[in-house]
């Protein structure tokens, strides 16, 4: 009777279901016969190449090689820079290799005309860049484009000149477009272990520091220093060995990953729950033990990205779970920091109690909870598009105020509120910025609350009042709930959870300003969280991780330093890049899944023919 | 049962419904008795629908008054109309689509139930009590519609499901709000003669077995003939006939309103 495998709401939509699962060189009946190489979709193809161009220009404009030229991925082989320079060949090379696969429709085996698809494409593009470089040859532009200089014609040309640079770039881009293109006529299981291969190596150059800090603090300081180069990089020996070694892994390894998955998934009871405890368990004495390891730069990477989970997991109970688009939640934030500030500082201008870090985080709660009573009370009637304008007007508020000659008295203006002391954790330990270990131990405690708090609310009935807000407000309304007051309760929630993050903050930097609660720091969780997948807690702390500690926050440096002038580009590009191929985000909640794939999933479901009506019929 | 020994359920007196100039309902006095069930009909347009609204508080009167249970209703919001005990269906189902079958039926016990956010956190035995309770009768709902919309289907999202499975849940989803009167906005619409002869009995078990009032509006002449205890015809806002379905099928101005001027000479 059951056709339609009801155990089957895990896993997000099957891979063939649309154009963004991008398995469409997924096993093509191997008697189809190989498309004739040169019959190849020109238009397309120059469609694609031009659009490839105008955005490598554009980032070689936005100076984004020179910057990044001095960050070494491989030594003496391969820079950030230059990587930034090839990236859009491969993947515009890529684009053209790739075929929409239709249901029922023949569909012919990959070959040499992807290839050469791919590598006209790429030459393409790469034509841009030696456009780019006859220009800057011959004319000085440098009066609006600030960039347009020597030194880009200089890294463009490899210091040989103009018509080196022209040429090269034409091969270079036929190159790296071939090898897009070669991506789609290679196995599936081949690509796999490629792309684990190049993954590696750009996470092993990415995470140098990291990786150097955590091996320092082990004693094993002789094995980093023959993987990375002294000036930063992989050496080549590294490069390749670390290939290698993931290279084989990855194939070892095809194929358990998803079994196991699938397996603990399948899991039901009892059995599921103790799995997934184990996984927790086992994440979470990683993340206690880590830290000891690490030194300062470490943890206080880990502190930054803890301070963002814990907002992002806050927003996420607004936005993710009763689908209220709040997009001036830097406001609960700020009110967290300055309202802790006022409490423990002996500086703070108009009173100052002096209190105890976690005396003082009751007053917080309190007051931070009433502001967003007060914010939420006349906002939280509105819906959609109003609500969001009106929250973000809030939010400037909110910061205004602080900033104000009025309130100066109170809250010290510009000048803010200094030497906010650290926050003492009874007795046992002080937690300051000095202590950056101290501080995530500090902020890894209050992620485990959040966690808490959003995983049992989501399963309790105030949890499923949201998600019926979300889904349908009037109706909502008419089976009883009542919107108002449970849209209040997620705001409230929500607030409390970021005043949390506001605490820890001002205990950790030291000091307040106006100046830190910036509009842009609601964006960025905003953008976190839905870079991550709205709605789902391990989806959000994942988002912090990559976007926040590889990146940075709005003032924290991330991994990539050299990336801070560029953030929020990428930020920009990685969001329109995640709405179009992934809008669920990186990880996303299965419930989100189904919501922006429904469509697909019941055309599948039509498509294999089984429709439910026919089991209705079967049954008496 | 003598109907008019009691004091009813509900009772619109003069309700009138203005949208901006146009009258959807004009002075429409109506009563619905305890462990009734009273058919609406009308044309296209005749108000039938928006009749349901006003009772719900989701459109607003703008004349006369509605009692349930001998209080007014005017001025409540929508869920405490709900909570006093009506609960109805929409006629373009309107389920809670990617959440679960089973959620679906929970979330509409939220007037019935009172844990907060506290009880949730520390998961008392309050709260888990409650949570047990909001399940079974979950549960139980569903299974009122047979093996349909249970088994492996509790944890289904409501999207998945067939057009009269919707339309079944969202019957549930009415139910599990532990109404005393459930309004029923075209429930047979959409389905094929055997799902709609199935359903209309269960129309009659709802009020046996369960001891709802039950207003509802149909267009399918057959379920109304089976159903109904007393027939209401609107047309224009206006109730233009009232009674049971053999007087009223014969009532020559109903005619007239369903097959237009002229047709009843
Ligand atoms: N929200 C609204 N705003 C303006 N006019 C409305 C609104 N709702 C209903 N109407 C109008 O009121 C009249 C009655 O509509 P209603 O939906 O109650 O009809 P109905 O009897 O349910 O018809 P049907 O059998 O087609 O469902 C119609 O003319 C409709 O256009
Ligand atoms: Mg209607």
């Amino acid at each position: 009777m059951s056709l339609t495998t009801p155990s089957e709401p895990g896993p997000p939509p099957a891979p063939e279901a649309g154009p963004s699962a991008g398995g469409a060189a997924n096993g093509p009946s191997n008697d189809a016969p190989p498309r004739p190489p040169f019959a190849q979709d020109w238009r397309r193809i120059a469609r694609m190449g031009a659009i490839g161009a105008i955005g490598q220009i554009f980032i070689s404009l936005s100076n984004m090689p020179v910057k990044l030229d001095g960050r070494a991925i491989i030594e003496g082989v391969l820079s950030l820079g230059y990587l930034s320079l090839v990236v859009l060949p491969l993947a515009a090379g890529s684009r053209v290799g790739h075929q929409l696969r239709r249901e029922g429709v023949p569909f012919h085996r990959p070959g040499a005309h992807e290839v050469i698809g791919g590598a006209a494409c790429g030459a393409l593009v790469g034509g841009g860049l030696s456009l780019l470089a006859i220009l800057i040859a011959n004319f000085d532009l440098r009066e609006p484009l600030v960039n347009w200089s020597p030194i880009l014609a200089d890294l463009l040309a490899f210091n040989r000149g103009t018509a080196f640079a022209v040429l090269i770039w034409l091969a270079i881009g036929a190159a790296v477009g071939a090898a897009g293109g070669l991506l789609r006529v290679v196995p599936p299981a081949a690509r796999r272990v490629l792309s684990t291969m190049v993954l590696t190596l750009f996470g092993a150059a990415v995470l140098e520091s990291l990786t150097t800090d955590l091996a320092e603090g082990m004693g094993i300081e002789g094995l980093i220093e023959w993987f990375y180069a002294p000036r930063g990089g992989l050496t080549i020996t590294g490069a390749i060995a670390l290939a290698a070694g993931s290279g084989v892994l990855a194939f070892v390894a095809r194929g358990r990953v998803k079994g196991a998955k699938a397996r603990i998934d399948a899991l039901e009871g009892p059995a599921r729950n103790r799995a997934h405890l184990g996984l927790i368990m086992a994440t979470a004495a990683v993340l206690v033990i880590l830290p000891m390891f690490a030194g300062k730069l470490t943890n206080e990477l880990l502190a930054n990205v803890g301070l963002f989970v814990l907002l992002a997991l806050g927003l996420n109970i607004v936005v993710g779970l009763a689908g209220i688009l709040d997009l001036g939640y830097v406001a609960f934030f700020a009110v967290g920091s300055y309202s802790a500030a006022v409490l423990t500082a002996a500086t703070s201008p108009k009173i100052h109690p002096e209190l105890p870090w976690f005396v003082a985080l009751i007053g917080v709660v309190v007051l931070t909870g009433l502001v967003g009573l007060f914010i939420g009370a006349p906002v939280i009637r509105m819906r959609g598009d109003y609500l969001a304008i009106v929250t973000l007007g809030f939010g400037e508020i909110i910061r205004l105020l602080f900033l104000s000659d009025w309130l100066s008295g109170w809250f010290g203006g510009s000048q803010g509120i200094t030497n906010i002391p650290g926050a003492e954790i009874f007795g046992l330990a002080e937690v300051a910025g000095t202590d950056p270990r101290s501080v995530f131990y500090l902020v890894l405690a209050f992620c485990a609350i959040a966690i808490y708090v959003s995983w049992r609310l989501e399963r309790s009935r105030i949890g499923r009042a949201w998600m019926a807000v979300r889904e349908d407000e009037t109706v909502a309304e008419a089976m009883g709930i009542n919107t108002v007051n449970v849209k209040l309760l997620a705001f409230v929630v929500g607030a409390v959870l970021g005043s949390f993050s506001g605490a820890i903050f001002s205990a950790k930097v030291g000091s307040v300003f106006p100046a830190s609660f910036l509009i842009l720091v609601s964006i960025v969780i905003l953008v976190v969280v839905i870079f991550g997948g709205m709605g789902n807690i391990v989806g959000v702390i994942a988002g912090s991780a990559v976007l926040i500690g590889v990146l940075g926050g709005p003032k924290q440096p991330g991994l990539l330093a050299e990336f801070s002038e560029f953030k929020l580009l990428i930020y920009g590009a990685l969001l329109v890049w995640m709405m179009l191929a992934r809008p669920e985000g990186l990880i996303p909640s299965v419930r989100r899944t189904r919501e922006l794939h429904q469509e697909e999933l019941a055309q599948d479901a039509w498509l294999r023919g089984q429709t439910e009506d026919e089991q209705d019929e079967g049954q008496p | 049962m003598s109907p008019a020994a009691q004091q009813p359920i509900l009772e619109t007196r003069g309700l009138g419904v203005d949208f901006g100039g146009l009258k959807a309902l004009d002075g429409l006095d109506l009563a619905v008795y305890p462990g009734e069930i009273v058919s609406v009909i009308g044309p296209n347009g005749a108000g039938k629908t928006t009749l349901f609204n006003a009772i719900t508080a989701t459109v607003a009167a703008s004349e006369g008054d509605i009692l349930f249970e001998g209080e007014s209703l005017i001025g409540l919001d929508p869920n405490r109309v709900t909570s006093r005990g009506i609960a109805r269906t929409f006629q373009n189902v309107r389920l809670f689509a990617n959440m679960t079958v089973l959620e679906n039926v929970m979330v509409s016990q939220h007037c019935r139930t009172r844990q907060s956010v506290f009880g949730a956190l520390l998961f008392t035995k309050a709260f888990r009590n409650e949570e047990a309770e909001i399940t079974e009768r979950g549960k139980e709902v569903l299974s009122f519609f047979g093996s349909r919309l249970t088994g492996y289907r509790f944890d289904q999202p409501a999207y998945t499901l067939s057009y009269a499975n919707r339309r079944r849940l969202e019957i549930a989803r009415a139910m599990a709000t532990q109404p005393k009167l459930i309004l029923l906005d075209e429930p047979v619409a959409g389905m094929n003669p055997t799902e709609s002869a199935e359903l209309t009995g269960l129309i009659g078990r709802l009020r046996d077995e369960w001891g709802f009032a039950i207003v509802v509006i149909e267009h399918d002449m057959e379920v109304v003939r089976e159903v109904s205890d007393r027939v209401v015809v609107l047309d224009h806002g206006v109730k233009i006939a009232e009674g049971d379905y053999a007087d009223v099928s014969a009532d020559p101005q109903v005619i007239e309103a369903y097959l237009g001027r002229g047709a009843s000479v």
